[in-house]
C-alpha cells in the first residue's frame, strides 16, 4: 500500500494557550509543539498498515519551516518519506490549505503513482475547521469519511469503523480513498533510538505552495469565558467522605 | 431564508438539530432540509422548533446516512433554494456534511459557531478553550452550530412539507453506512448521570478498581484523562476531553486529574464537578464546584464506604 498522512504542527495538548497581544495568533514563546493528536494516530495507523500489507508511508505538512520537527518525528516512527510545504506568517485558511495540499498530492502522484490511502486527522487540534481533508478528497474525486476509529483492508476495499450514538457504523470504501481518523484508533508507539537516528537522515522534500486565499478571514482570537468557581472545599483526606456524601444527597445523585 | 440541515439517524432527529433550529430563528425565516424518506415523519417535530417549510429529499442513494451523498444534497439544495445562511449541527455528521457541501460549492465553511454578528462570526477553537472572530466572504454562509451553545427552545408553528428534486450520481453510494454494530443497552460515558474519572494521579491500571467501585455504587461509569490512555491504563473509549468524549453528567468526580484545558473542555458541561486532588492549586480544583484535598487512594474508598454505610 502507498499511504500518505497529512499532519499539522500545533502547540502540545495540555499546555495553557495564551493569545498574543495583537490577538492574531497564539503566544508560542513558552509552548512545546507536536502534531495534532488525531494525526499522531493517523501516522501510527499508516505505519501499522504498511507493516501488515507492505508498501510505504509518506508524511506531508503545510506549515512553518519548524514543522520539519513533526515530519522527522513521523519518520522516527517508521514513515519512509517526508514532504514540507513551507509557509511564513499566519495559518492559511482551510480552502487555501486544501488547494495547496491537493496540488502537492497531484505532483507526488504524477511522479511516483497514486496513493491507495490518504489519511488526515478528524480535525486539527488548534483551529478545528473540520474540512481540509474533505476538500482535498473532493478535489481528487475520491471517497472520504471522517471520524474513523478502525481500518481493515480487504482487497481493494477499506472497511472503516466509526463510533456513533447508537453504536458503531461500518463503511466499505473503495481505494483509492481518503479517511479522517480519530484518536483511539490505536495507541501510538514511542520512537526507538534507532528510529530517532534514522529520522535525522531522512531527506525532507520541500515544495513552496501557491494557492489563493479562501473566503474565511480570521479577525482575532479571544479567550473563552473562564468559568469562575468559588470552589467549596469539603475537607481534607478520607475524613471528608461524610461531607462528600452529604453533598451527593443534596444534589440528588444519591437517594 | 435560513436553511437548517436536519441531522437524523434513520428517522430519529438529533437533539443538536433542535439547537440549530432554535439558533436559526434569530437570523430570519427558517426552512429545514430533510434527507431520505426515513425523515418524512419529522415535519411536526421540526415545526415545534419554528421552521415553516420542510424540504424533503428522496433518492436511491439516500437509504442510509452517507457523508458524500448528504453533502451533495445540501449543495444542490443551496443552488435550488437560494438561502442566505445554511446551518448544520456542530457534530461528527453535521460538520462532515457541511464540509462536503462546501467543497462541492467551492465556498468557505465555518465550523462550530457560537455567535452570529452582523458581519462577524464567533466560533470555537481548541475544542472550546479559545474563540475566533472571523469574517466570511461568500454568497451563502455555510455554518455549523457548536453543540450546547444554544438552548433548544421550542417555538411551535405548523410546518408544511414540500418535495425537493435532486439528481444524485449512483457513485455517491460508496460512502453510505454499510453495516452497524449496535451498542449493548446500558449507560455510556456520554449519557451516564455520574462519571468517576481518574488521571495520572491514579498511578496504574489496577489503581482504577476503587474508582470502578464508587462508580458502580452511584450508578455511574468510569472515565479518565488523556494521560491515562497514553499510558495504556484504560481504553480510549473512557477518555474525557477534546479528543475523547464530551460529557454532561449530574456530577463529575475527577480524581487525581490536574485539569489541562483539553480535558476541561470535555468535562465543563457537567452540572457539578467534585475534584479530589492532593494539589489545592490544580486547575481542576480551582474550577470545580467542590473539592477534597487529599490522596484519592484514601479518599475514594472512604466515600464508597460512607455511601454503603448510609444505605445500611
Amino acid at each position: 500500500m502507498r499511504i500518505l498522512v497529512c499532519v499539522k504542527r500545533v502547540p502540545a495538548p495540555g499546555a495553557r494557550i495564551n493569545i498574543a497581544a495583537d490577538g492574531q495568533a497564539v503566544d508560542t514563546a513558552f509552548l512545546g509543539f507536536t502534531m495534532s493528536p488525531h494525526e499522531e494516530c493517523a501516522v501510527e495507523e499508516a505505519v501499522q498498515l504498511v507493516e501488515r500489507h507492505g508498501g510505504e508511508a509518506t508524511v506531508l505538512t503545510l506549515g512553518p519551516s519548524e514543522a520539519d520537527e513533526q515530519l522527522r518525528y513521523a519518520a522516527s516512527l517508521g514513515v519512509a518519506r517526508a514532504v514540507l510545504l513551507p509557509i511564513t506568517g499566519p495559518d492559511w485558511d482551510p480552502q487555501r490549505t486544501a488547494s495547496a495540499i491537493t496540488a502537492a498530492i497531484t505532483d507526488l502522484e504524477a511522479a511516483d503513482g497514486a496513493f491507495d490511502l490518504i489519511l488526515f486527522g478528524n480535525e486539527s487540534a488548534d483551529s478545528g475547521g473540520f474540512q481540509v481533508g474533505i476538500r482535498v478528497a473532493h478535489a481528487l474525486g475520491r471517497p472520504m469519511v471522517n471520524g474513523i476509529k478502525g481500518i481493515d483492508v480487504d482487497g481493494d476495499t477499506l472497511r472503516a469503523r466509526r463510533e456513533a450514538d447508537v453504536g458503531v457504523e461500518v463503511y466499505e470504501v473503495p481505494m483509492p480513498a481518503v479517511l479522517g481518523v480519530k484518536e483511539g484508533i490505536n495507541l501510538p508507539r514511542y520512537p526507538t533510538l534507532k528510529g530517532r537516528l534514522a529520522s535525522k537522515k531522512v531527506d525532507v522534500a520541500q515544495v513552496v505552495p501557491q494557492a489563493e486565499a479562501g473566503g474565511q478571514q480570521m479577525v482575532r482570537l479571544l479567550p473563552a469565558a473562564e468559568q469562575v468557581s468559588a470552589t467549596v472545599i469539603l475537607g481534607r483526606g478520607p475524613d471528608a467522605a461524610a461531607a462528600v456524601v452529604d453533598m451527593l444527597q443534596e444534589i440528588g445523585v444519591l437517594k | 431564508m435560513i436553511l437548517v440541515v436536519v441531522e437524523h439517524d434513520r428517522g430519529t432527529m438529533s437533539p443538536a438539530t433542535w439547537e440549530a433550529l432554535a439558533a436559526a430563528r434569530a437570523l430570519g425565516e427558517v426552512h429545514a432540509l430533510t434527507i431520505g424518506e426515513a425523515a418524512d415523519g419529522l415535519v411536526d417535530q421540526i415545526g415545534n422548533f419554528g421552521a415553516t417549510v420542510v424540504h424533503q429529499v428522496h433518492g436511491d442513494v439516500l437509504g442510509d446516512y452517507g457523508p458524500e451523498a448528504w453533502g451533495e444534497v445540501v449543495a444542490q439544495a443551496v443552488k435550488a433554494l437560494d438561502p442566505t445562511v445554511v446551518l448544520a449541527t456542530g457534530t461528527d455528521r453535521g460538520n462532515e456534511v457541511m464540509a462536503h457541501a462546501a467543497a462541492r460549492l467551492d465556498m468557505p465553511m465555518v465550523a462550530n459557531v457560537i455567535e452570529f454578528g452582523s458581519d462577524e462570526l464567533t466560533r470555537v477553537r481548541w475544542g472550546g478553550s479559545l474563540l475566533e472572530r472571523c469574517r466570511l466572504d461568500a454568497p451563502v454562509r455555510l455554518l455549523t452550530v457548536a453543540h450546547h451553545a444554544f438552548a433548544a427552545d421550542e417555538s411551535p408553528v405548523a410546518a408544511s412539507a414540500t418535495p425537493l428534486a435532486v439528481e444524485l450520481d449512483p457513485v455517491l453510494s460508496r460512502t453510505l453506512v454499510r453495516d452497524r454494530v449496535e451498542r449493548a443497552a446500558g449507560v455510556t460515558l456520554a449519557t451516564a448521570p455520574v462519571v468517576v474519572s481518574g488521571g495520572r494521579g491514579v498511578g496504574s491500571a489496577e489503581g482504577f478498581a476503587p474508582l470502578q467501585e464508587l462508580a458502580a455504587e452511584l450508578g455511574g461509569v468510569v472515565g479518565c484523562s488523556r494521560a491515562v490512555t497514553n499510558n495504556g491504563w484504560r481504553n480510549h473509549t473512557d477518555q474525557v476531553g477534546q479528543t475523547g468524549t464530551r460529557i454532561a453528567p449530574d456530577i463529575y468526580i475527577a480524581c487525581g486529574i490536574s485539569g489541562a484545558i483539553q480535558h476541561w473542555v470535555g468535562a465543563m458541561a457537567s452540572k457539578k464537578i467534585l475534584a479530589i486532588n492532593t494539589d489545592p492549586e490544580a486547575n481542576m480544583v480551582t474550577k470545580a464546584d467542590y473539592a477534597v484535598i487529599g490522596d484519592l487512594h484514601q479518599v475514594v474508598p472512604a466515600i464508597t464506604a460512607e455511601v454503603r454505610r448510609r444505605r445500611g
